[in-house]
Protein backbone atom coordinates (compact mmCIF):
# COMPACT_ATOMS: atom_id res chain seq x y z
CA UNK A 1 0.00 0.00 0.00
CA UNK A 2 1.32 3.79 -0.81
CA UNK A 3 0.66 6.83 0.29
CA UNK A 4 0.48 9.85 -1.12
CA UNK A 5 2.24 12.58 0.93
CA UNK A 6 1.43 16.15 -0.44
CA UNK A 7 4.73 16.92 1.26
CA UNK A 8 7.02 14.13 -0.26
CA UNK A 9 4.72 12.10 -2.80
CA UNK A 10 3.47 8.65 -2.51
CA UNK A 11 5.45 6.75 -0.22
CA UNK A 12 5.29 3.15 1.54
CA UNK A 13 2.75 2.61 3.90
CA UNK A 14 5.38 1.21 6.61
CA UNK A 15 7.00 5.18 6.80
CA UNK A 16 3.39 6.34 8.10
CA UNK A 17 1.88 6.01 11.25
CA UNK A 18 -1.89 5.04 11.68
CA UNK A 19 -4.50 7.26 13.83
CA UNK A 20 -7.63 6.04 12.67
CA UNK A 21 -11.03 7.66 11.58
CA UNK A 22 -10.36 11.43 11.09
CA UNK A 23 -13.70 13.13 11.95
CA UNK A 24 -14.04 12.73 15.68
CA UNK A 25 -13.04 15.92 16.48
CA UNK A 26 -11.68 16.40 20.66
CA UNK A 27 -14.45 18.53 22.93
CA UNK A 28 -13.11 21.52 24.47
CA UNK A 29 -10.93 21.40 27.07
CA UNK A 30 -12.95 22.76 29.69
CA UNK A 31 -15.72 21.18 28.74
CA UNK A 32 -17.41 18.43 31.16
CA UNK A 33 -19.37 16.96 28.88
CA UNK A 34 -18.88 13.22 29.61
CA UNK A 35 -21.33 11.98 26.95
CA UNK A 36 -18.92 13.67 24.57
CA UNK A 37 -15.89 12.84 25.91
CA UNK A 38 -16.78 9.32 25.59
CA UNK A 39 -17.99 9.65 22.15
CA UNK A 40 -14.75 11.19 21.10
CA UNK A 41 -12.32 8.41 22.67
CA UNK A 42 -14.31 5.48 22.05
CA UNK A 43 -17.15 5.32 19.63
CA UNK A 44 -16.41 4.96 16.08
CA UNK A 45 -18.40 4.69 12.82
CA UNK A 46 -16.07 2.20 11.41
CA UNK A 47 -17.24 1.52 7.96
CA UNK A 48 -16.47 -0.62 5.18
CA UNK A 49 -15.63 1.31 2.50
CA UNK A 50 -14.25 4.85 1.63
CA UNK A 51 -12.93 6.33 4.73
CA UNK A 52 -10.97 9.49 6.05
CA UNK A 53 -8.07 8.73 8.13
CA UNK A 54 -5.21 10.29 10.03
CA UNK A 55 -1.95 9.09 8.91
CA UNK A 56 1.08 10.45 10.31
CA UNK A 57 4.71 10.55 7.63
CA UNK A 58 6.64 10.13 10.93
CA UNK A 59 9.28 8.50 8.29
CA UNK A 60 9.17 11.65 6.30
CA UNK A 61 8.35 14.92 6.39
CA UNK A 62 6.30 13.95 9.56
CA UNK A 63 3.03 15.80 8.60
CA UNK A 64 -0.31 14.93 9.44
CA UNK A 65 -2.04 14.15 6.55
CA UNK A 66 -6.48 12.90 6.01
CA UNK A 67 -6.12 9.82 3.59
CA UNK A 68 -8.79 8.95 1.78
CA UNK A 69 -8.92 5.26 2.02
CA UNK A 70 -11.36 2.20 1.21
CA UNK A 71 -10.95 -0.14 4.09
CA UNK A 72 -12.54 -2.61 1.62
CA UNK A 73 -10.00 -2.42 -0.59
CA UNK A 74 -7.32 -0.52 0.36
CA UNK A 75 -7.44 1.24 -2.81
CA UNK A 76 -6.43 5.24 -1.37
CA UNK A 77 -8.24 7.57 -3.39
CA UNK A 78 -6.25 10.48 -2.33
CA UNK A 79 -4.70 12.79 0.54
CA UNK A 80 -4.23 16.15 2.00
CA UNK A 81 -2.64 18.19 4.85
CA UNK A 82 -4.05 17.87 8.14
CA UNK A 83 -4.01 21.62 8.37
CA UNK A 84 -5.95 22.16 5.32
CA UNK A 85 -8.52 19.23 5.82
CA UNK A 86 -9.58 20.69 9.12
CA UNK A 87 -9.71 24.21 7.38
CA UNK A 88 -12.84 23.09 5.13
CA UNK A 89 -10.37 21.47 2.40
CA UNK A 90 -12.80 19.13 0.21
CA UNK A 91 -11.80 16.15 3.10
CA UNK B 1 -29.57 -39.45 17.33
CA UNK B 2 -26.01 -39.81 15.88
CA UNK B 3 -23.74 -42.46 17.78
CA UNK B 4 -21.01 -41.33 19.89
CA UNK B 5 -17.55 -41.30 18.58
CA UNK B 6 -15.25 -43.67 19.79
CA UNK B 7 -12.41 -46.08 19.65
CA UNK B 8 -14.51 -49.09 18.61
CA UNK B 9 -16.56 -47.15 16.08
CA UNK B 10 -13.28 -46.13 14.96
CA UNK B 11 -12.08 -49.80 14.33
CA UNK B 12 -15.57 -51.02 13.11
CA UNK B 13 -15.19 -48.60 10.50
CA UNK B 14 -11.90 -49.44 9.70
CA UNK B 15 -12.89 -52.82 8.57
CA UNK B 16 -15.91 -51.16 6.41
CA UNK B 17 -14.30 -48.94 4.61
CA UNK B 18 -15.43 -45.97 6.30
CA UNK B 19 -18.95 -46.33 4.39
CA UNK B 20 -20.64 -45.94 7.49
CA UNK B 21 -20.00 -42.71 9.12
CA UNK B 22 -22.73 -40.34 8.82
CA UNK B 23 -22.96 -36.61 8.66
CA UNK B 24 -21.79 -34.91 12.44
CA UNK B 25 -24.98 -32.41 12.12
CA UNK B 26 -28.26 -31.99 10.58
CA UNK B 27 -28.75 -29.09 7.54
CA UNK B 28 -32.09 -27.78 8.22
CA UNK B 29 -34.01 -25.28 6.59
CA UNK B 30 -34.96 -22.32 8.76
CA UNK B 31 -38.11 -22.76 11.34
CA UNK B 32 -40.23 -20.06 11.25
CA UNK B 33 -39.73 -18.98 14.78
CA UNK B 34 -36.75 -19.56 17.74
CA UNK B 35 -36.66 -18.50 21.08
CA UNK B 36 -33.36 -17.45 20.15
CA UNK B 37 -31.49 -16.45 17.10
CA UNK B 38 -27.66 -16.18 17.08
CA UNK B 39 -25.72 -14.62 14.25
CA UNK B 40 -22.23 -15.99 13.10
CA UNK B 41 -21.57 -19.67 13.58
CA UNK B 42 -17.71 -19.40 14.42
CA UNK B 43 -16.69 -20.75 17.35
CA UNK B 44 -18.43 -18.31 20.21
CA UNK B 45 -21.66 -18.29 18.14
CA UNK B 46 -21.88 -22.27 18.44
CA UNK B 47 -20.62 -22.47 21.79
CA UNK B 48 -23.17 -20.00 22.77
CA UNK B 49 -25.82 -22.08 21.32
CA UNK B 50 -24.71 -25.49 22.69
CA UNK B 51 -24.46 -24.10 26.49
CA UNK B 52 -27.90 -22.42 25.85
CA UNK B 53 -29.17 -26.11 25.32
CA UNK B 54 -27.13 -27.61 27.88
CA UNK B 55 -26.82 -25.27 30.54
CA UNK B 56 -30.50 -23.31 29.92
CA UNK B 57 -32.72 -25.80 28.66
CA UNK B 58 -33.31 -23.30 25.88
CA UNK B 59 -33.09 -25.83 23.11
CA UNK B 60 -34.99 -23.75 20.34
CA UNK B 61 -32.28 -22.19 19.18
CA UNK B 62 -31.04 -21.14 15.62
CA UNK B 63 -27.03 -20.46 14.85
CA UNK B 64 -27.56 -18.85 11.36
CA UNK B 65 -23.82 -18.44 9.38
CA UNK B 66 -23.20 -16.69 6.07
CA UNK B 67 -20.67 -19.10 4.94
CA UNK B 68 -19.83 -21.95 6.23
CA UNK B 69 -18.96 -23.14 10.00
CA UNK B 70 -15.35 -23.08 10.45
CA UNK B 71 -14.77 -20.11 7.70
CA UNK B 72 -14.29 -17.31 9.98
CA UNK B 73 -11.47 -16.30 12.46
CA UNK B 74 -12.26 -19.80 14.47
CA UNK B 75 -10.52 -21.74 11.49
CA UNK B 76 -7.87 -18.48 10.79
CA UNK B 77 -6.09 -18.32 14.21
CA UNK B 78 -2.80 -19.42 15.48
CA UNK B 79 -5.00 -21.66 17.99
CA UNK B 80 -3.12 -20.50 20.94
CA UNK B 81 -5.22 -21.27 24.38
CA UNK B 82 -4.36 -19.64 27.67
CA UNK B 83 -5.18 -17.91 30.37
CA UNK B 84 -1.83 -15.68 31.68
CA UNK B 85 -4.17 -12.53 32.11
CA UNK B 86 -3.86 -9.68 34.67
CA UNK B 87 -6.39 -7.54 35.30
CA UNK B 88 -9.19 -9.27 37.54
CA UNK B 89 -12.23 -8.59 35.28
CA UNK B 90 -9.94 -10.66 32.32
CA UNK B 91 -8.09 -13.25 34.91
CA UNK B 92 -11.57 -14.44 36.29
CA UNK B 93 -12.59 -14.86 32.59
CA UNK B 94 -10.08 -16.74 30.62
CA UNK B 95 -9.30 -18.39 33.80
CA UNK B 96 -12.86 -20.19 33.57
CA UNK B 97 -12.44 -20.87 30.25
CA UNK B 98 -9.01 -22.45 30.40
CA UNK B 99 -10.95 -24.66 33.06
CA UNK B 100 -13.70 -25.81 30.25
CA UNK B 101 -10.99 -26.26 27.71
CA UNK B 102 -9.81 -28.60 30.01
CA UNK B 103 -12.79 -31.04 29.97
CA UNK B 104 -13.89 -30.18 26.42
CA UNK B 105 -12.77 -33.33 24.57
CA UNK B 106 -14.88 -35.10 26.86
CA UNK B 107 -18.25 -33.52 27.28
CA UNK B 108 -18.43 -32.77 23.62
CA UNK B 109 -17.35 -36.48 22.68
CA UNK B 110 -14.81 -34.90 19.85
CA UNK B 111 -11.44 -34.85 19.42
CA UNK B 112 -10.09 -31.44 20.09
CA UNK B 113 -6.31 -32.21 19.70
CA UNK B 114 -6.07 -30.55 23.08
CA UNK B 115 -2.60 -29.96 23.53
CA UNK B 116 -1.53 -28.09 27.12
CA UNK B 117 2.42 -27.84 25.87
CA UNK B 118 2.88 -24.99 27.79
CA UNK B 119 3.31 -21.27 26.43
CA UNK B 120 6.94 -19.28 26.83
CA UNK B 121 6.48 -15.72 26.97
CA UNK B 122 10.25 -14.55 26.67
CA UNK B 123 11.63 -11.85 28.09
CA UNK B 124 14.66 -9.55 26.69
CA UNK B 125 15.25 -6.65 29.45
CA UNK B 126 15.65 -6.85 33.17
CA UNK B 127 12.06 -4.76 33.25
CA UNK B 128 10.65 -7.09 31.17
CA UNK B 129 11.68 -9.64 34.30
CA UNK B 130 10.06 -7.98 36.67
CA UNK B 131 6.98 -7.65 35.06
CA UNK B 132 6.47 -10.97 34.24
CA UNK B 133 7.51 -11.63 37.72
CA UNK B 134 4.89 -9.60 38.51
CA UNK B 135 2.27 -11.18 35.92
CA UNK B 136 3.09 -14.67 37.49
CA UNK B 137 2.15 -13.65 40.68
CA UNK B 138 -1.13 -12.21 39.94
CA UNK B 139 -1.44 -15.33 38.32
CA UNK B 140 -0.64 -17.67 40.90
CA UNK B 141 -2.62 -15.98 43.23
CA UNK B 142 -6.13 -16.20 41.04
CA UNK B 143 -5.12 -20.06 41.74
CA UNK B 144 -3.75 -20.41 37.66
CA UNK B 145 -0.01 -22.08 37.13
CA UNK B 146 2.70 -19.53 36.31
CA UNK B 147 6.62 -20.39 36.33
CA UNK B 148 9.46 -17.77 35.94
CA UNK B 149 12.08 -19.80 34.02
CA UNK B 150 15.81 -18.68 33.76
CA UNK B 151 17.99 -18.39 30.46
CA UNK B 152 19.42 -21.91 31.45
CA UNK B 153 16.38 -23.55 31.88
CA UNK B 154 14.94 -22.07 28.71
CA UNK B 155 18.37 -23.13 26.94
CA UNK B 156 17.48 -27.04 27.89
CA UNK B 157 13.94 -26.95 27.04
CA UNK B 158 13.90 -25.05 24.32
CA UNK B 159 17.39 -25.52 22.55
CA UNK B 160 16.39 -23.92 18.82
CA UNK B 161 16.19 -20.64 20.20
CA UNK B 162 18.93 -17.65 19.87
CA UNK B 163 19.61 -16.89 23.31
CA UNK B 164 22.33 -14.29 23.18
CA UNK B 165 21.46 -12.63 20.52
CA UNK B 166 23.13 -9.00 20.79
CA UNK B 167 19.95 -6.87 20.49
CA UNK B 168 17.42 -9.04 21.85
CA UNK B 169 18.93 -11.23 24.67
CA UNK B 170 16.53 -13.96 26.25
CA UNK B 171 17.17 -13.10 30.04
CA UNK B 172 14.20 -15.66 31.27
CA UNK B 173 10.74 -16.50 30.78
CA UNK B 174 7.06 -16.98 31.66
CA UNK B 175 6.23 -20.51 31.39
CA UNK B 176 2.48 -21.22 32.07
CA UNK B 177 2.13 -25.43 31.45
CA UNK B 178 -1.55 -25.24 31.41
CA UNK B 179 -1.64 -23.00 28.15
CA UNK B 180 -1.30 -24.72 24.54
CA UNK B 181 -2.69 -25.31 20.97
CA UNK B 182 -6.05 -27.27 19.96
CA UNK B 183 -7.50 -27.60 16.73
CA UNK B 184 -9.75 -24.52 15.76
CA UNK B 185 -11.79 -25.50 13.00
CA UNK B 186 -12.57 -28.31 15.21
CA UNK B 187 -13.70 -26.62 18.00
CA UNK B 188 -16.17 -25.65 15.78
CA UNK B 189 -16.62 -28.50 14.75
CA UNK B 190 -17.01 -30.17 17.91
CA UNK B 191 -19.55 -27.65 19.68
CA UNK B 192 -22.07 -27.93 15.94
CA UNK B 193 -22.30 -31.64 16.72
CA UNK B 194 -23.29 -31.08 20.22
CA UNK B 195 -25.30 -28.56 20.17
CA UNK B 196 -27.14 -29.81 17.01
CA UNK B 197 -27.46 -33.11 19.48
CA UNK B 198 -29.34 -31.45 21.61
CA UNK B 199 -31.84 -29.35 19.07
CA UNK B 200 -30.06 -26.94 17.88
CA UNK B 201 -30.98 -25.71 14.15
CA UNK B 202 -27.42 -25.02 12.33
CA UNK B 203 -27.94 -23.15 9.17
CA UNK B 204 -24.88 -22.60 7.21
CA UNK B 205 -24.78 -20.29 3.78
CA UNK B 206 -27.72 -18.16 5.46
CA UNK B 207 -26.86 -13.83 5.90
CA UNK B 208 -28.13 -11.79 8.26
CA UNK B 209 -29.45 -8.69 6.46
CA UNK B 210 -31.31 -6.97 9.16
CA UNK B 211 -32.77 -7.23 12.30
CA UNK B 212 -36.18 -6.74 13.00
CA UNK B 213 -37.85 -4.54 15.56
CA UNK B 214 -41.09 -3.49 16.65
CA UNK B 215 -41.87 0.32 17.42
CA UNK B 216 -40.76 0.40 20.92
CA UNK B 217 -37.69 -1.15 19.43
CA UNK B 218 -37.50 -4.37 20.99
CA UNK B 219 -35.99 -7.32 18.61
CA UNK B 220 -38.77 -8.93 16.86
CA UNK B 221 -36.71 -10.91 14.16
CA UNK B 222 -33.70 -11.31 11.60
CA UNK B 223 -34.59 -10.99 8.20
CA UNK B 224 -32.20 -13.54 6.14
CA UNK B 225 -30.91 -14.81 2.67
CA UNK B 226 -32.91 -17.35 3.41
CA UNK B 227 -36.19 -15.74 4.55
CA UNK B 228 -37.40 -14.05 7.60
CA UNK B 229 -37.02 -15.89 10.94
CA UNK B 230 -39.26 -14.39 13.82
CA UNK B 231 -37.17 -14.17 17.54
CA UNK B 232 -37.75 -11.89 20.37
CA UNK B 233 -33.96 -12.44 21.08
CA UNK B 234 -30.70 -12.24 18.96
CA UNK B 235 -27.22 -12.69 20.07
CA UNK B 236 -24.59 -11.43 18.16
CA UNK B 237 -21.40 -13.28 17.64
CA UNK B 238 -20.12 -12.37 14.00
CA UNK B 239 -16.04 -11.12 15.19
CA UNK B 240 -15.13 -9.07 12.56
CA UNK B 241 -18.10 -8.07 11.41
CA UNK B 242 -19.52 -6.66 14.75
CA UNK B 243 -19.83 -3.31 14.02
CA UNK B 244 -21.43 -3.61 10.14
CA UNK B 245 -24.36 -6.00 11.58
CA UNK B 246 -24.60 -4.20 15.32
CA UNK B 247 -25.38 -0.97 12.79
CA UNK B 248 -28.41 -3.29 11.78
CA UNK B 249 -29.78 -2.50 15.42
CA UNK B 250 -28.49 1.13 14.84
CA UNK B 251 -25.53 0.35 17.86
CA UNK B 252 -22.72 2.31 17.29
CA UNK B 253 -19.51 0.31 19.23
CA UNK B 254 -16.15 1.37 20.63
CA UNK B 255 -14.50 -0.74 18.10
CA UNK B 256 -12.28 -0.86 14.89
CA UNK B 257 -12.04 -3.74 12.51
CA UNK B 258 -8.12 -4.36 11.55
CA UNK B 259 -6.68 -6.67 10.16
CA UNK B 260 -4.03 -9.70 11.25
CA UNK B 261 -1.92 -12.28 9.60
CA UNK B 262 -0.92 -15.78 9.79
CA UNK B 263 1.69 -18.00 8.36
CA UNK B 264 2.54 -22.36 8.21
CA UNK B 265 5.52 -23.70 7.20
CA UNK B 266 6.38 -26.75 5.51
CA UNK B 267 6.37 -29.60 7.71
CA UNK B 268 9.66 -30.54 9.76
CA UNK B 269 10.56 -33.00 12.29
CA UNK B 270 9.52 -31.69 15.90
CA UNK B 271 11.58 -28.97 16.86
CA UNK B 272 9.66 -26.78 18.94
CA UNK B 273 7.68 -28.63 21.63
CA UNK B 274 6.19 -24.95 23.17
CA UNK B 275 4.42 -22.10 22.10
CA UNK B 276 7.17 -19.57 22.65
CA UNK B 277 6.28 -15.96 22.28
CA UNK B 278 9.27 -13.22 21.38
CA UNK B 279 8.37 -9.65 23.67
CA UNK B 280 11.01 -7.88 21.71
CA UNK B 281 8.67 -7.82 18.68
CA UNK B 282 5.43 -9.40 19.42
CA UNK B 283 5.79 -12.57 17.86
CA UNK B 284 4.46 -15.86 18.44
CA UNK B 285 5.35 -19.64 16.94
CA UNK B 286 4.69 -22.84 17.71
CA UNK B 287 4.57 -26.43 15.70
CA UNK B 288 1.44 -27.70 14.60
CA UNK B 289 0.85 -31.90 14.66
CA UNK B 290 1.47 -32.15 11.11
CA UNK B 291 4.92 -30.36 11.71
CA UNK B 292 4.79 -27.23 9.83
CA UNK B 293 5.42 -23.73 12.14
CA UNK B 294 2.57 -21.45 12.61
CA UNK B 295 3.41 -17.99 13.75
CA UNK B 296 1.86 -14.56 13.07
CA UNK B 297 2.74 -11.07 14.81
CA UNK B 298 0.85 -7.29 14.95
CA UNK B 299 -1.54 -5.98 12.73
CA UNK B 300 -1.32 -4.73 9.61
CA UNK B 301 -2.42 -1.54 11.58
CA UNK B 302 -4.91 0.43 9.71
CA UNK B 303 -8.43 -0.23 9.35
CA UNK B 304 -9.59 -2.96 6.91
CA UNK B 305 -12.40 -5.21 6.22
CA UNK B 306 -9.93 -7.05 3.65
CA UNK B 307 -8.86 -10.53 5.22
CA UNK B 308 -5.67 -10.07 2.90
CA UNK B 309 -2.65 -8.43 4.45
CA UNK B 310 0.76 -6.65 3.00
CA UNK B 311 3.89 -7.03 2.59
CA UNK B 312 5.74 -5.34 5.05
CA UNK B 313 4.14 -6.81 8.09
CA UNK B 314 4.79 -10.21 6.25
CA UNK B 315 8.94 -8.82 6.26
CA UNK B 316 8.10 -7.61 9.82
CA UNK B 317 7.18 -10.85 10.74
CA UNK B 318 9.92 -12.95 9.05
CA UNK B 319 12.36 -10.43 10.72
CA UNK B 320 10.96 -11.16 14.05
CA UNK B 321 11.16 -15.37 13.09
CA UNK B 322 14.67 -14.84 12.25
CA UNK B 323 15.81 -12.97 15.44
CA UNK B 324 14.20 -15.52 17.80
CA UNK B 325 14.77 -18.83 15.65
CA UNK B 326 17.74 -18.56 12.73
CA UNK B 327 17.62 -21.73 12.47
CA UNK B 328 14.61 -21.75 10.48
CA UNK B 329 15.53 -19.17 7.36
CA UNK B 330 15.51 -21.51 4.73
CA UNK B 331 12.51 -23.22 5.63
CA UNK B 332 9.65 -21.87 2.62
CA UNK B 333 6.09 -20.88 3.71
CA UNK B 334 3.02 -23.51 2.85
CA UNK B 335 0.08 -20.71 3.48
CA UNK B 336 -0.16 -17.26 4.44
CA UNK B 337 -3.47 -15.77 5.29
CA UNK B 338 -5.41 -12.75 6.86
CA UNK B 339 -8.49 -12.45 9.16
CA UNK B 340 -10.41 -9.37 10.25
CA UNK B 341 -10.21 -8.22 13.99
CA UNK B 342 -12.93 -6.61 15.77
CA UNK B 343 -10.37 -4.34 18.18
CA UNK B 344 -12.17 -2.58 21.02
CA UNK B 345 -10.56 0.50 22.54
CA UNK B 346 -9.52 -1.24 25.45
CA UNK B 347 -8.42 -4.34 23.92
CA UNK B 348 -10.75 -6.10 25.86
CA UNK B 349 -13.93 -8.45 24.43
CA UNK B 350 -17.45 -7.39 24.98
CA UNK B 351 -20.06 -9.68 26.77
CA UNK B 352 -22.94 -7.40 27.33
CA UNK B 353 -26.88 -6.85 26.84
CA UNK B 354 -27.68 -3.52 25.31
CA UNK B 355 -30.11 -0.91 25.48
CA UNK B 356 -31.69 -2.86 22.54
CA UNK B 357 -34.37 -4.78 24.50
CA UNK B 358 -33.37 -8.79 22.85
CA UNK B 359 -30.34 -7.70 21.40
CA UNK B 360 -27.08 -8.93 22.94
CA UNK B 361 -23.74 -8.21 21.95
CA UNK B 362 -21.00 -10.66 21.56
CA UNK B 363 -17.70 -9.22 19.85
CA UNK B 364 -14.43 -7.08 20.22
CA UNK B 365 -12.53 -10.56 20.50
CA UNK B 366 -9.06 -8.72 18.84
CA UNK B 367 -6.31 -11.38 17.80
CA UNK B 368 -7.21 -13.55 21.39
CA UNK B 369 -10.74 -15.06 20.78
CA UNK B 370 -10.06 -18.32 20.20
CA UNK B 371 -8.84 -19.41 23.41
CA UNK B 372 -12.00 -17.62 25.34
CA UNK B 373 -14.27 -19.49 23.23
CA UNK B 374 -16.09 -21.80 25.98
CA UNK B 375 -15.66 -19.28 28.18
CA UNK B 376 -17.80 -17.31 26.34
CA UNK B 377 -20.20 -19.52 25.17
CA UNK B 378 -20.69 -19.62 28.68
CA UNK B 379 -20.96 -16.43 29.78
CA UNK B 380 -23.10 -14.95 26.57
CA UNK B 381 -25.61 -18.09 27.00
CA UNK B 382 -26.19 -17.02 30.72
CA UNK B 383 -26.50 -13.55 29.40
CA UNK B 384 -28.77 -14.15 26.68
CA UNK B 385 -30.93 -17.14 29.16
CA UNK B 386 -31.57 -14.39 32.54
CA UNK B 387 -31.21 -11.55 30.93
CA UNK B 388 -28.03 -10.30 32.97
CA UNK B 389 -23.93 -10.79 33.04
CA UNK B 390 -22.79 -13.87 34.18
CA UNK B 391 -20.20 -12.71 37.18
CA UNK B 392 -17.20 -14.16 35.68
CA UNK B 393 -17.89 -12.26 32.57
CA UNK B 394 -19.79 -9.33 34.06
CA UNK B 395 -16.28 -7.14 33.59
CA UNK B 396 -16.87 -7.09 29.84
CA UNK B 397 -19.67 -5.25 29.67
CA UNK B 398 -20.15 -2.77 27.09
CA UNK B 399 -21.16 -0.03 29.38
CA UNK B 400 -17.70 -0.03 30.79
CA UNK B 401 -16.84 2.64 28.22
CA UNK B 402 -19.43 5.02 29.39
CA UNK B 403 -18.39 4.54 33.22
CA UNK B 404 -14.81 4.71 33.44
CA UNK B 405 -14.35 0.98 33.78
CA UNK B 406 -12.22 0.11 30.81
CA UNK B 407 -9.99 -2.82 30.74
CA UNK B 408 -6.91 -2.12 29.11
CA UNK B 409 -4.17 -5.18 29.70
CA UNK B 410 -1.46 -3.61 27.88
CA UNK B 411 -1.99 -0.16 28.64
CA UNK B 412 -1.50 1.88 25.47
CA UNK B 413 -5.17 3.65 26.03
CA UNK B 414 -8.12 4.22 23.21
CA UNK B 415 -6.04 3.49 20.30
CA UNK B 416 -6.89 -0.32 18.91
CA UNK B 417 -3.73 -0.60 16.65
CA UNK B 418 -1.52 -1.02 19.48
CA UNK B 419 -3.61 -3.51 21.70
C1 LIG C 1 -4.64 -14.69 11.95
C2 LIG C 1 -5.35 -14.82 13.28
C3 LIG C 1 -4.67 -15.37 14.37
C4 LIG C 1 -5.31 -15.50 15.61
N1 LIG C 1 -4.65 -16.13 16.64
C5 LIG C 1 -5.29 -16.37 17.82
C6 LIG C 1 -4.65 -17.13 18.85
O1 LIG C 1 -3.53 -17.63 18.68
N2 LIG C 1 -5.32 -17.31 20.02
C7 LIG C 1 -6.55 -16.79 20.22
O2 LIG C 1 -7.08 -16.96 21.32
N3 LIG C 1 -7.20 -16.09 19.25
C8 LIG C 1 -6.61 -15.88 18.05
N4 LIG C 1 -7.26 -15.19 17.04
C9 LIG C 1 -8.58 -14.61 17.31
C10 LIG C 1 -9.72 -15.59 17.18
O3 LIG C 1 -9.59 -16.36 16.01
C11 LIG C 1 -11.06 -14.83 17.14
O4 LIG C 1 -11.11 -13.86 18.17
C12 LIG C 1 -12.26 -15.75 17.33
O5 LIG C 1 -12.18 -16.86 16.48
C13 LIG C 1 -13.55 -14.96 17.06
O6 LIG C 1 -14.72 -15.66 17.40
P1 LIG C 1 -15.48 -16.67 16.40
O7 LIG C 1 -14.76 -17.96 16.38
O8 LIG C 1 -16.87 -16.75 16.84
O9 LIG C 1 -15.33 -15.90 15.01
P2 LIG C 1 -15.65 -16.33 13.52
O10 LIG C 1 -15.20 -17.72 13.26
O11 LIG C 1 -15.10 -15.27 12.64
O12 LIG C 1 -17.23 -16.34 13.51
C14 LIG C 1 -18.05 -15.26 13.15
C15 LIG C 1 -18.97 -15.74 12.07
O13 LIG C 1 -20.00 -14.78 11.82
C16 LIG C 1 -20.36 -14.90 10.47
N5 LIG C 1 -21.10 -13.71 10.05
C17 LIG C 1 -20.65 -12.45 9.89
N6 LIG C 1 -21.63 -11.63 9.47
C18 LIG C 1 -22.75 -12.39 9.37
C19 LIG C 1 -24.10 -12.12 8.99
N7 LIG C 1 -24.50 -10.90 8.62
N8 LIG C 1 -24.99 -13.16 9.00
C20 LIG C 1 -24.60 -14.40 9.37
N9 LIG C 1 -23.34 -14.71 9.74
C21 LIG C 1 -22.42 -13.71 9.74
C22 LIG C 1 -19.02 -15.07 9.75
O14 LIG C 1 -19.20 -15.66 8.48
C23 LIG C 1 -18.26 -15.96 10.74
O15 LIG C 1 -18.31 -17.33 10.39
C24 LIG C 1 -6.64 -15.03 15.77
C25 LIG C 1 -7.32 -14.49 14.69
C26 LIG C 1 -6.69 -14.39 13.43
C27 LIG C 1 -7.45 -13.84 12.25
ZN1 LIG D 1 5.79 13.47 3.80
Amino acid sequence: MRIPCPVCGARPSEEFTYRGDARPVRPPMDSSDQGAWVDYLFFRDDERGRIKEQWQHTGGCRAWIVVDRDTATHAVHGSELARDAAEGGQA
Amino acid sequence: MMSQYSVFQLLRETLRGHTGWRPAWRDPAPKQRYDVVIVGGGGHGLATAYYLAKEHGITNVAVVEKGYLGGGNVGRNTTIVRANYMLPGNQRFYSKSLALWEGLEQELNFNLMMSQRGVLNLAHTDGQVDMFARRANAMRLHGDDAEIWSPEKIAAEVPMLDLDSARFPVRGGLMHKRGGTARHDGVAWGYARAADRLGVDIIQNCEVTAIERDPQGRITGVDTTKGRIKTGKVGLAVAGHTSQVAQMAGLRLPIETHLLQAFVTEGLKPILDQVVTFAAGHFYISQSDKGGLVFGSSLDGYNSYTARGNLPMVEHTAEAAMSLMPCIGRLRLLRHWGGVMDMTMDGSPIISTTHVPGLYLNGGWCYGGFKATPGSGWCFAHTIARDQPHPIGADLRLDRFMTGRELDEAGTGAQPNLH
